[in-house]
């Protein structure tokens, strides 16, 4: 009886101790890889610069709307278009960020979905009555509605200017205009604003294990952004890799001569960065999953995966060169360029998805049942 | 020999440690179903799901929608049953029925600990666990008996013994032993435990794992059976048992494997016990001690031992399959399940499939999503048996939607172990041409290393 009360306490204190052990915080030593610089890194270095970068170009796109609603002129339509084309292009550098606020509030979805309902878009500017907040119009807003907007109403200048002046429902068509790029602004602030509050520090102090630490949040994030986001929306789509068929309806930007290949250039450049802890605008490194990858090969001697990943993001950047700085026309004329350009990005799928996720012991999923 | 084993199967013992082990058993699996239903696993793997992966031979084991739950409702009461002593050659043949069935709706939630409970539910189907000390017993006194033969409570221990036999020399692989892998990326990843956290991140304590791992697992059986190390044996269970739930996640499966090796002590403990519950729930416990001993007849006696060989038989062979296949077990993992291969391999993969018009040459790649939950599309990424039933899968389904002349095809990179990921599959084979069979699978490249060991 007595070695069973003692096994009975201890199943107790050991049950008990494993459930606190991942509320845990932080702990740092040398020999184990610091998360808290990790983390801090990555938000102080790279993602609160890049919002506070984005912002800075979402106000901007506000401001030069408004500009073109007070007085909408041919100079102030190509202001305008210009902002939008800058501010597309920055986003880029925050699209794969889909933690925190951007992960609650859809940020991605409000602001690029694509291809942009048109049919839908017409018909809310034509009854005056939306609400942009639904999860229903995600693909009524956001850059892609405003590539519609500003580029895709005519096929000239002129043309375009017409439906925000002399369209019997020019007013309406200035509104939703409006509307489209403040809700962009309004959407970026408010995610900026809760990583310079609150978020910042529960983001850099939550270095837990466990799949709801930010280390692994953060990761799964990128994996899923560089498949799903990266390779299957800017190319695998358009090029008809899950269906067969080209679709240049599905570029991302299409009615913007011109730009996909630079969004797409831009995205990819990012999760390079990303991967090796690249300051944003600086050409400084701080611990990233380079690192991470190399101080976990010393200690496995296992192949160096981090160069691998490396290369393969140069080459796929090598091949994009091959690639016209418009999709819709390379998938019209010339879809095999793009097909390769998926086959070069599914290989560091793998790398990323099975030996990096791997390596870093993070599963990919949120299935939480048993293992053996 | 012949006489010395007759001698033996004629042989009594107290019928306690195994009535203590049917109420502990009978416990333990209502409260596994009670939280597998609480974390929402129901739905989660058996609800949702539009596509299930069915073993060879049991495709027509489906969960049934909604009437799921039934099921587990059932399994869930008849385990209380068992563990009441209540109707119970009824109760653990339902249980038996009810659980196993639950494990056949889809392998992608294959674990060895449901093999092990499902195996031994069968065995105690023959053991006359209501005895003593049961509703059974107390309703009808014709029927307690306070000794049974002894053979009875050793057959749980010889399956016990058995699956920390296997799962002891299954560790005896050069990945195990000389790498420390898998434990060498599992055990830093728990860089945030208290205490352990730092020590975690140490190679030798990698080692330590692994060995100790592996000579805990053949050398318990033998310290467990053997009375002048049994507490010190039972203190080891503990805990390693313990230690592997804070590092794993593991659910229910220690604290089953602690409860269980009490069947190894004497009965006195076991009366202890028994006296300590029958305090608690004020039951006259002299009732059940009659002094009565079960003898079976003859006739039945040797049906019963004939069908408990020929199971023994099955287990100690099954392990073995994997000698029957050409290449690396841990690679094409012919011969892996049912094995007592217990957190050997670290494995991950992606497979892309591609349908393909034979005759146009046009194709187009699958969105896995689109069919499978992230769970089911991660345990089908590695192992080629998921991969061809999912293969012929696509194959019906694209056939149902209009498309004619299917071939299907896979990309497939596999790691294994912390090794770079490589093509699993033969990217050039039409998987439509393969059917599932008991057959190696030709459709495997290589392994392009060595694993020592058994």
């Amino acid at each position: 009886m007595k070695y069973f009360k003692v096994s009975i306490l201890l199943l107790f204190t050991f049950t008990l101790s494993s459930c606190n052990s991942d509320d845990e915080g932080k702990k740092t030593d040398k020999d184990n890889f610091d998360r808290a610089a990790l983390l801090e890194n990555w938000a102080d270095n790279i993602i609160i610069p890049s919002y506070e970068n984005f912002a800075s170009y979402t106000s901007d796109l506000e401001a030069k709307t408004e500009a073109f609603v007070q007085d909408p002129s041919e100079a102030a339509l190509i202001d305008l278009r210009e902002s939008y084309e800058e501010a597309y292009l920055q986003y880029q550098t925050v699209a794969l960020f889909g933690v925190g606020k951007a992960e609650a509030i859809n940020f991605r979805m409000f602001l690029n979905t694509y291809p942009v309902d048109e049919a839908a878009v017409q018909e809310k500017i034509e009854s005056g009555s939306y609400n942009l907040e639904l999860p229903s119009s995600y693909d009524e807003q956001g850059f892609p509605a405003l590539d519609l907007l500003l580029n895709g109403l005519a096929a000239e200048d002129a043309g375009i200017l017409d439906f925000y002046t002399t369209h019997s429902n020019a007013s309406a068509y200035l509104n939703y205009l409006q509307d489209v790029s403040s809700r962009i602004n309004d959407l970026t602030q408010e995610v900026l604003s809760d990583w310079q509050n609150s978020f910042r520090d529960q983001f850099v102090s939550n270095t837990a294990s466990s799949n709801t630490g930010a280390v692994d949040r953060l990761t799964n994030d990128y994996v899923m952004y560089y498949e799903k986001y990266l390779r299957t929306g800017k190319i695998g789509i358009p090029a008809g890799a899950f269906t067969g068929n080209p679709m240049p309806e599905t570029v991302e930007a299409k009615y913007s001569n011109g730009l996909s290949k630079d969004l797409y250039l831009k995205a990819l450049e990012t999760v390079q960065n990303f991967f090796n802890g690249k300051h944003f605008d600086s050409n400084e490194t701080g611990p990233s999953y380079k690192q991470y990858l190399d101080h976990l090969n010393t200690v496995k001697n296992s192949t160096d995966l981090s160069s691998l990943i490396n290369s393969q993001f140069n080459a796929i950047a090598q091949q994009a060169t091959n690639l016209n700085d418009d999709f819709v026309e390379q998938v019209k004329t010339e879809n095999t360029v793009m097909l390769q350009a998926f086959n070069e990005l599914q290989k560091n799928v793998v790398l990323l998805k099975v030996d990096m996720l791997q390596a870093l012991a993070i599963s990919v999923d949120y299935v939480d049942t048993d293992g053996d | 020999m012949k006489k010395a084993f007759s001698a033996y199967l004629n042989k009594n013992s107290e019928a306690a440690p195994l009535a203590v082990f049917r109420i502990f058993f009978g416990i333990m699996m209502f409260l596994s179903v009670i939280r597998f239903w609480w974390h929402g696993w129901i739905e989660k793997l058996y609800i949702t799901p539009q596509f299930f992966f069915s073993y060879y031979g049991f495709e027509w084991v489906k969960p049934l929608g909604e009437f799921t739950y039934l099921i587990f409702i059932i399994c869930g009461l008849s385990a209380l049953f068992v563990a009441a002593g209540f109707k119970y050659r009824l109760a653990i043949i339902t249980f038996f029925l009810s659980f196993t069935y639950i494990e056949l709706m889809d392998k992608t939630t294959y674990l060895n600990h449901y093999f092990f409970i499902s195996i031994l539910s069968f065995l105690m189907i023959f053991l006359p666990a209501n005895a003593y000390y049961s509703v059974d017993a107390w309703q009808k006194p014709k029927r307690a008996f306070q000794k049974i033969p002894s053979w009875c409570i050793d057959s749980i221990k010889l399956l016990i013994a058995t699956v920390y036999f296997y799962a002891g020399i299954a560790k005896i692989n050069s990945d195990w032993l000389l790498e420390a892998m898998p434990l060498k990326i599992w055990l830093p990843s728990r860089y945030d435990l208290p205490l352990l956290g730092d020590l975690l991140q140490q190679e030798w304590v990698h080692y330590f794992f692994s060995w100790s791992g592996m000579l805990y697992d053949i050398v318990i059986p033998f310290l467990l059976l053997y009375k002048p190390t049994r507490v010190f044996a039972f203190v080891l269970v503990v805990v390693f048992h313990l230690v592997t739930r804070i590092l794993f996640p593991i659910g229910m499966f220690p604290y089953i494997m602690i409860v269980s090796a009490l069947i190894f002590f004497d009965a006195g403990l076991h009366h202890r016990i028994l006296n300590f519950l029958s305090g608690l729930f004020k039951i006259a416990k002299g009732r059940f001690d009659n002094g009565r001993e079960k003898y079976y007849r003859p006739v039945r006696r040797k049906l019963v031992i004939s069908v408990l060989s020929l199971f023994f038989l099955i287990q100690v062979l099954l392990p073995w399959r994997y000698l029957l296949y050409p290449g690396e077990l841990f690679w094409t993992e012919e011969g892996f399940r049912f094995s007592w291969r217990v957190m050997l391999m670290e494995k991950a993969g992606y497979a892309q499939f591609k349908i393909v018009n034979q005759e146009s040459g046009k194709w187009f790649y699958v969105k896995n999503s689109d069919f499978l939950t992230p769970f089911q599309e991660k345990q089908m990424a590695t192992q080629p048996d998921f991969i061809l039933e999912y293969a012929h899968f696509l194959g019906k389904h694209y056939k149902k939607k209009g498309h004619s002349n299917i071939q299907v095809f896979v990309e497939n990179h596999v790691a294994l172990n912390g090794r770079k990921s490589t093509l699993y599959i033969d990217p050039e084979v039409n998987l439509l041409e393969h059917c599932d069979s008991f057959k190696t699978k030709t459709f495997l490249l290589p392994f392009h290393d060595t694993i020592k060991g058994l």
